[in-house]
């Protein structure tokens, strides 16, 4: 009844939310991106990695450091996502090799003890302040939609590379051999191991690639959100969401969950809603993204693109 | 199959050599009572930190009975101790006191109620989604009170007057008083530590193992499992709002950190490093977690090529790589290690017969 | 009849495009051994499976006794008075024998939501227990752990815990699953006996306990019912050996 009362306003003419359409699909984008590793992940080795965000972090910091001494995110962006991929391939060599086996529980306390350390090295290479990332000149711009209101050529680019590398993820597992072997083998590693294709050897690129995705998203985000202290469990919560929502292991669901809740998120910052005099949005935004896991659940618990369990 | 055998438990319709345990159990607390009066209780720092301490071991108790007993394993539990903190901060009347009894029932009644609302939502879901699920809407807690001007924003509540606990004009206690506070939660755990031993050993507290061990079979057996499922969470979260109720009282704050990720991380930490589904495995994880803790913010600075590094200020990468070497080499957490040597001085049939 | 325990009426189960289980109609009678035979991938598991609420049927109806219980979960079914053991051992492994069939004993309280009284101090559920396991064969392995009971025994515990809720109607999917010549005989033996107060429905590849203790037989293919009736008119059924017991072989 109070809902009835309630007033949905905004200041929003058409371009701009036009503008805010693209936001949404940007930001959605882009947590695709840190969401597929994350998925990916799990789908395949079934290890739950609490510590994606801190890579997602990581990313971002490699981003400010890079693109300081190389002179440009250009260079920045190409050397960081070896040094990331690189960097996941020890990971998984020397920690998270050891988790396939194991109960969830265990699997949550070692990358959550991973989170603590990430972090403070974080603090003692980087120290504790906000930083700012330059953007290349190239995409500094902005298009003029209306005579007040333009938008950002960077963030179009950024839309553009993460289409791409979702076509790609999807191309990769959809129609290669690599992807075919990695599909089989969330199923029956058992079976592809006994094909004689070392199973190993492929969770291994599978947790480098999905380090490198997460680094990746934190450079490209890096000039849009700057980088700063607990930005990477801020992205790693939200990731949670978007897979809770998709149903965790797929790619489509990732996809779909991380678009929707860029557009609640977005929007929920920039509508204004009152009910019966209390004001409900943007007050609330926080909280929207949370408000609609939880109806996700209700309707579908496994996600919208899970497997139910039989 | 290996996961279902890690809860081993001992052969025998008797518990495990309950006489001996009790005995250690009465010990413990008379020694914890008694300390106060000695020299090394003089000190109120000591006094503070077991007070603490034991305040963290109510929580990691209330959060092994849901995870360690019953399987569910819940990275949201900060929502239920910060919620009943808040709880305390918002009835409190402006710069005077709350009622002790009307307050911590109200706190621990608020946290029952978001327990059955939130495990009612979460309960639909198993394994990793459970652990993502319980973390997600716990943050929205957080974000509630973090976002919004409910109650201080960011910055928490200070409770400047901690609660009254007169009752039919007798004044039992002072909460002011830092020894009194420490022997109202000892009470507090001692009791939270018998009740919940006592469900333990119950119909339904066989149920929960039963659920934890393998809940399909349980469920083809005639149980629903889900309603037993969800008592545990409320029984659960009330005590962990126990808990936040103390921390509220002992700290004379709130802030949305108490309904953080990083407090449910570490509470699951300390049921971990002590043993599961014990309960006292939780409170020698609180202990030695919070021990731990303490000894990595006090190491020194050191000088490294010319350049200081100070050990103590980056206390959170010794404590996450501990906490990694735990889940690496003692997955079964110091209890396992306790409960062994405990089994092999008192128990008369050590291992199960073949 | 009034004595038909449990009653299915054309019941149908689809994975996908295949269909598992098609339009059986069945009944099992209180004091008969209903066995159910047929090659590997017949559908008998998932027959079972649907019969005791695990899935949900595709279509048609599932009555025990008169009441229809089609859909209802698997704990509800429980509950009715059907107990299961599985093909595939499951039980649970840390716990003793005895605690094993108490925790089945305990659903005959009607609900477990007492929290103080000590669980041992159920008398009668204790008494429960303890007769399942001396109906199952399991005398004096009450307090050991159910993870190192040798192969055979842990069957007899399924069965002894499905026994422990007092049911009417047993499901037995397989109990003879990778015993040797004694186990086997001690369950067929057991089987006998317990057929004298229970409706049981059994599934079962070794042919000769089949024949030995079954009173009424289905034979299934493809999902479907070939043929039912007694032991002598499926052993003399043209049908069944050509399509079953002449192919290749019992295990085929």
């Amino acid at each position: 009844m109070a809902a009835r009362q309630g007033r949905l306003g905004s200041q929003v003419d058409i371009p701009s939310f036009f503008i805010q359409i693209l936001n949404s699909i940007q930001y959605g984008l882009l947590l695709f991106l840190c969401a597929s590793g994350l998925t990916l992940v799990f789908g395949i080795m079934g290890v739950i990695n609490l510590a994606h965000g801190s890579l997602y972090m990581i990313g971002a910091y490699l981003a400010f450091s890079l693109s300081e001494h190389l002179g440009s995110l250009w260079l920045a962006l190409p050397v960081g996502v070896v040094l990331a991929v690189v960097f996941g391939a020890v990971l998984e060599w020397l920690l998270i090799e050891r988790l396939y086996k194991r109960e969830h529980l265990h699997q949550v306390l070692l990358t959550y003890g991973l989170i603590l350390v990430f972090e403070e090295l974080r603090s003692v290479i980087w120290g504790d302040d906000v930083h700012g990332v330059s953007m290349p000149p190239l995409l500094a711009a902005s298009i003029a939609l209306t005579d007040t209101l333009s938008y950002p050529v960077y963030r179009l680019w950024m839309s553009g590379v993460c289409l791409v590398l979702a076509l790609l993820m999807a191309w990769v597992l959809l129609r290669t051999r690599l992807g075919m072997i990695i599909r089989a083998g969330s199923v029956n590693s058992e079976m592809v191991q006994s094909l004689g294709i070392n199973i190993g050897v492929i969770h291994r690129i599978v947790f480098a690639a999905g380090v490198g995705l997460a680094a990746f998203a934190g450079m490209l985000a890096a000039p849009v959100s700057s980088v700063f202290p607990g930005m990477g469990n801020q992205v790693l919560i939200i990731c949670f969401v978007v897979v809770v929502i998709g149903g965790i292991g797929s790619l489509k669901g990732a996809l779909v969950g991380a678009i929707l809740i860029g557009v609640v998120d977005t929007f929920g910052k920039v509508l204004t809603l009152e009910i019966a005099g209390v004001k409900i949005l943007p007050e609330l935004a926080g909280m929207s993204i949370y408000l609609l896991m939880a109806v996700i659940l209700i309707w579908r618990p496994e996600g919208i693109f899970g497997k139910v369990r039989s | 199959m290996n996961a279902q055998l890690s809860g081993m438990e001992r052969p025998g319709r008797s518990g495990l050599a309950p006489a001996a345990s009790a005995a250690l159990l009465v010990i413990l607390v008379v020694a914890m009572a008694v300390l106060p009066l000695t020299p090394l209780g003089a000190d109120k720092f000591t006094i503070q930190l077991l007070t603490r301490i034991m305040i963290m071991a109510i929580l990691a108790m209330s959060l092994d009975l849901a995870m360690g007993v019953c399987g569910l394993v819940s990275f949201g539990h900060a929502a239920f101790f910060g919620l009943a903190g808040y709880v305390l901060a918002l009835v409190a009347p402006q710069g005077e006191a709350a009622g002790f009894w009307t307050s911590i029932a109200m706190a621990m009644a608020a946290t029952a109620v978001l327990a059955l609302v939130m495990g009612a939502l979460v309960l639909r879901t198993t394994g990793v989604y459970f652990i993502m699920v319980t973390l997600a809407l716990a943050q929205m807690l957080y974000f509630l009170f973090h976002d919004t001007k409910l109650a201080g924003g960011s910055d928490g509540i200070y409770i400047y007057v901690r609660p009254d606990a007169t009752l039919f004009g007798f004044r039992p206690f002072d909460l002011d008083n830092v020894q009194h506070l420490y022997y109202v939660v000892l009470v507090a755990l001692s009791l939270s530590y018998l009740l919940l031993r006592r469900v333990l050993s119950s119909l339904f507290g066989k149920v929960m193992s039963g659920i934890r061990i393998n809940e399909s079979r349980m469920q083809s057996l005639g149980y629903a499992t889900f309603r037993y499922k969800l008592v545990c969470f409320m029984l659960s979260g009330t005590f962990a709002g126990l808990a936040g109720y103390f921390a509220a009282v002992q700290f004379g704050v709130v802030n949305p950190d108490m309904l953080g990720w990083h407090l449910s991380g570490s509470a699951m930490m300390m049921v971990i490093l002590g043993g599961m589904g014990t309960l006292w495995g939780a409170v020698i994880g609180a202990a030695a977690m919070i021990l731990a803790e303490m000894g990595f913010q006090a190491l020194p600075a050191v000088t490294i090529n010319g350049s200081e590094f100070n050990l103590g200020k980056h206390w959170q990468l010794w404590m996450g790589s501990f906490i990694v070497l735990v889940a690496l080499y003692l997955p079964q957490g110091l209890g396992g290690a306790l409960s062994a040597l405990w089994r092999a001085l008192f128990a008369r049939k050590a291992a199960p017969r073949p | 009849m009034s004595d038909i325990v449990l009653r299915t009426d054309t019941l149908t189960r689809c994975f996908g495009g295949l269909t598992a289980v098609r339009d059986v109609s069945l009944a099992c009678r209180f004091g008969e051994i209903h066995a159910v035979i047929g090659p590997n991938g017949a559908g008998k598991s998932t027959l079972v499976n649907l019969l005791s609420g695990d899935l949900p049927p595709s279509a048609g109806r599932i009555f025990f006794g008169e009441r229809d219980i089609t859909g209802l979960a698997s704990h509800q079914v429980a509950r009715m008075g059907v107990g299961r053991s599985y093909q595939k051992t499951n039980i649970f492994l840390p716990l003793s024998t005895f605690e094993n069939c108490r925790l089945a004993a305990q659903t005959r309280l009607g609900h477990s939501m007492r929290f103080f009284r000590h669980a041992l101090s159920f008398a009668e559920i204790n008494a429960a227990a303890d007769e399942a396991m001396v109906a199952a064969g399991l005398v004096g392995r009450a307090d050991v752990i159910a993870a190192t009971l040798s192969h055979g025994e842990q069957r007899q515990l399924e069965i002894a815990m499905a026994l422990a809720t007092r049911p009417r109607l047993l499901l037995l999917d397989e109990p003879l699953a990778g015993m040797g010549g004694d186990e086997s005989a001690r369950i067929v033996e057991l089987l006998g006996g317990l057929a004298r107060d229970h409706a049981i429905l059994l599934i079962e590849h070794d042919m000769d306990a089949v024949f030995a203790v079954a009173d009424v037989l289905t034979v299934m293919v493809n999902g479907a019912v070939l043929e039912s009736g007694s032991p002598e008119s499926i052993r003399s059924s043209h049908a069944v050996q050509e399509a079953y017991l002449g192919s290749d072989g019992v295990h085929g």
